[in-house]
């Protein structure tokens, strides 16, 4: 198993600050927004896109939450291991705001979907938009796309990406796992 | 461990710690999900449930429904009382008739100690012991330690006492299992005439003075005189039992620290607790109730998916 770096901790930074940008350009100062971190890998890079917003541009009270769709995945059972569920954290209305699911890697678009789903048992949201830090671009199996991509990578099914954040793994990168 | 070690949940004896834990674990989850504005996962979508129940029950019956709904499992309802069993069907060929109409967990609380067992031995699904005899209502002494988690931080090294009708109750031996499982310290407290014979050899202190014990707790668990399995007078007369074993809110008030309390319902008011001990706020009997159907929904998911496809 042999490992390739796609992005450095730079040319990661610089993705953060350009995907704040590209949230605050449609959003503007989020009044009628919250974000929302999917859990367990989304949660990291909500937080860092939080950061970036109210300490770099600004924006204040930002809502984030965090959403477990652990239970609303359509693989339970089907599986050979376990499932694993995390917290969810949401202590805000979603009703008739703009919900952004956050999440690392979008690779076949089902933990969207689950995520989808699960955002309905915290209200009616007026609008859902997906912003994700690597975009698997050939690898959907449902009909998702991001509105707001790091990077796109072209990457075969036996390979992984792997997204490492300073707070967890001591820096920030993102790696091609080959097999 | 991210699996049960079981396939059924038949006892807190079949248990280790590392289930009671998950169980805590997932049972966290699930309290966050009954407390959204819709309070329901799709993940049992395509398992049916079957809840037999042989024996009377309020809080059990309708919390494992309850739970069973909130995770959108098919769930069906069978009471011994309006069923064919009247008319003489076994108990086997009541839980086979129904798992011919293609039912993957059964839910049974039945009056004779081991049906489970023997139900988990004899057919082909997952079992859930909700109450057998006077042997274990494993769920019961789940949400019970996971209440005390919720309110002292912890079960490890708490003083726990079980008052009152010990020798018929399943609450009491399953929470006797469960609590030294975690560490816990455990005494019973009761009439000479309640207490089982050996009950110290599963490592339980006797107490027999209810002041006493309640000194030296962290936590009371109230149990009701279980008068349907009595066959023989057991004590004297109700109000004798209330005077020596009843907890009321002058004794509470007395007492050298606030202990909880705590009571698997159904509550006789004025006998092993007055009224204003079930209301006052030390007791985390309604908190129990609450936390029974995130435990039963934990229970229920994790051996669901032990159940493969």
């Amino acid at each position: 198993m042999s490992q390739k770096i796609l992005l450095t901790a730079k040319e990661v930074n610089i993705i953060l600050h350009r995907l704040a940008c590209q949230l605050i350009e449609k959003h503007l100062d989020f009044s009628f927004t919250v974000l929302i971190g999917l859990q367990p890998r989304g949660k990291f890079l909500a937080q860092r896109i939080r950061h970036i917003l109210e300490t770099e541009y600004h924006v204040k009270n930002i809502q984030l939450g965090f959403l477990d769709i652990t239970f609303f995945r359509d693989d339970f059972r089907r599986g050979d291991k376990p499932l694993e569920a995390n917290k969810t954290q949401i202590d805000f209305l979603v009703e008739n705001k703009k919900v952004v699911f956050i999440d690392d890697v979008l690779y076949t678009g089902r933990s969207i979907n689950a995520a989808l789903t699960a955002i309905q048992s915290f209200g009616r949201p007026s609008e859902v938009e997906l912003l994700t830090l690597i975009d698997r671009r050939f690898s959907r199996h449902l009909p998702i796309q991001p509105d707001y991509r790091g990077r796109q990578v072209d990457a075969i099914n036996g390979e992984k990406v792997k997204v490492c954040w300073q707070e967890n793994e001591g820096e920030d990168a993102v790696f091609l796992i080959m097999n | 461990m991210k699996e049960l070690s079981v396939n059924h949940l038949l006892g807190i004896k079949y248990l280790v710690k590392e289930d009671i834990d998950l169980i805590f674990e997932t049972a966290d989850y699930f309290k966050e999900v009954i407390n959204r504005p819709i309070k329901k996962v799709p993940s049992l979508r395509d398992i049916t449930i079957a809840n037999i129940f042989f024996e009377n029950s309020t809080r059990t019956k309708l919390s494992f429904e309850l739970a069973q709904k909130r995770l959108s499992a098919d769930v069906i309802s069978f009471s011994a009382a309006q069923s064919s069993v009247k008319k003489g069907e076994t108990l086997i060929d009541t839980v086979n008739n129904i798992l011919s109409m293609k039912v993957d967990m059964v839910v049974m609380r039945h009056a004779n100690p081991g049906a489970a067992y023997f139900l988990s031995q004899n057919v082909n699904a997952s079992i859930i012991n909700a109450g057998d005899g006077a042997h274990e209502h494993p769920t019961q002494a789940l949400l019970d330690s996971f209440s005390i988690k919720e309110k002292l931080g912890e079960v490890k090294g708490k003083k726990v006492v079980i008052v009152g009708d010990i020798l018929h109750s399943r609450v009491a031996l399953s929470n006797i299992y469960a609590l030294q499982m975690q560490g816990a310290e455990v005494k019973v407290c009761g009439p000479k005439t309640l207490l089982p014979k050996y009950i110290e050899s599963l490592g339980v202190q006797v107490e027999p003075n209810l002041r006493e014990a309640l000194e030296w707790c962290d936590v009371a668990n109230m149990l009701r005189v279980q008068n349907e399995r009595m066959d023989v007078n057991y004590f004297p007369s109700t109000r004798e039992y209330a005077q020596q074993y009843g907890v009321d809110k002058t004794l509470l008030d007395s007492l050298n620290k606030e202990i909880v309390i705590m009571h698997p319902g159904p509550i006789n008011r004025g006998v092993e607790i007055t009224s204003d001990v079930a209301d006052s706020k030390q007791s985390v009997i309604l908190d129990q109730v609450e936390n029974g159907v995130a435990i039963r929904m934990a229970v229920i998911y994790l051996l669901a998916s032990k159940i493969k496809q």
